[in-house]
């Protein structure tokens, strides 16, 4: 299940939906959040741009690319867009599977993924003025590792 | 015509988000970058940056992309979700 939207989640009810089928062992989720620093600047919220239309089929490739990796039966990604304040959920992940092991890889991969390829773009508020932030090398690195690891 | 899009910083350095152009012979996603360079000392420096993405029907894609009539290219910086 993928969405795409600007009101929050209740990780409670994800979680509910993931965890009712009694084929699967594992549930692993993942929720990222504002936090309140970047590179020693004061970080005050957010503001979360994205292309509609190419996000969902970004992010249903990445879920499919999960899919033909490590048997998991349910996946829930939901990503916000909007302003956000600080301590807000901005995504969450969350993957079931019969074994741990893939649930937690699929989780990793797909956040990594996330992160690397699906078009949203972060405008940081901070004391000093809004920022749009620039990628980070190591986002990039995570994501060539899997590729790498994957195709092994 | 072609739809272009612009996001995040690049939307607002050019304070366009979107605009239509008229599909010309063997054009490219680099011929679009070129064409759209030309219109003012801002857009050149814009639409030359290094990190610069296109993607065409809503798929990143190089610069030797050809375009077709109805095509929706859009340009970006390297994403930063999640």
């Amino acid at each position: 299940m993928i969405k795409v939207q600007q009101s929050d989640f209740v990780v409670a009810d994800e979680y509910r939906y993931l965890a009712n089928d009694n084929q699967d062992g594992a549930v692993v989720t993942f929720v990222g959040k504002v936090r309140d620093f970047n590179e020693g600047i004061d970080v005050q919220g957010l503001s979360l741009e994205h292309y509609p239309g190419m996000t969902e089929k970004v992010l249903n490739d990445i879920e499919k690319k999960a899919r033909e990796h490590w048997p998991l039966n349910k996946v829930t990604i939901i990503h916000r867009f909007g302003d956000l304040t600080l301590g807000e959920q901005i995504v969450f992940i969350g993957v079931t599977s019969p074994h741990r092991k893939a649930a937690f890889a699929a989780c990793e991969f797909l956040i990594d993924f996330l992160k690397t390829q699906a078009p949203f773009w972060k405008k940081e508020l901070t004391s000093e003025g809004s920022v749009w932030l620039d990628a980070k090398n190591s986002d990039d690195d995570a994501s060539q590792q899997w590729q790498e690891k994957l195709n092994d | 015509m072609i739809k272009v899009l612009f996001f995040a910083r690049l939307r607002e350095q050019l304070s366009t988000d979107s605009l239509q152009i008229q599909l010309s012979d063997n054009m490219t996603t680099d011929t679009i970058r070129q064409q759209l360079a030309e219109t003012d000392t801002l857009w050149a420096k814009v639409m030359s940056a290094d990190n610069l993405l296109v993607a065409v029907n809503q798929e990143v894609t190089d610069w030797t992309q050809q375009i077709n009539d109805g095509d929706e290219v859009a340009f970006f910086p390297p994403v930063t979700g999640g």
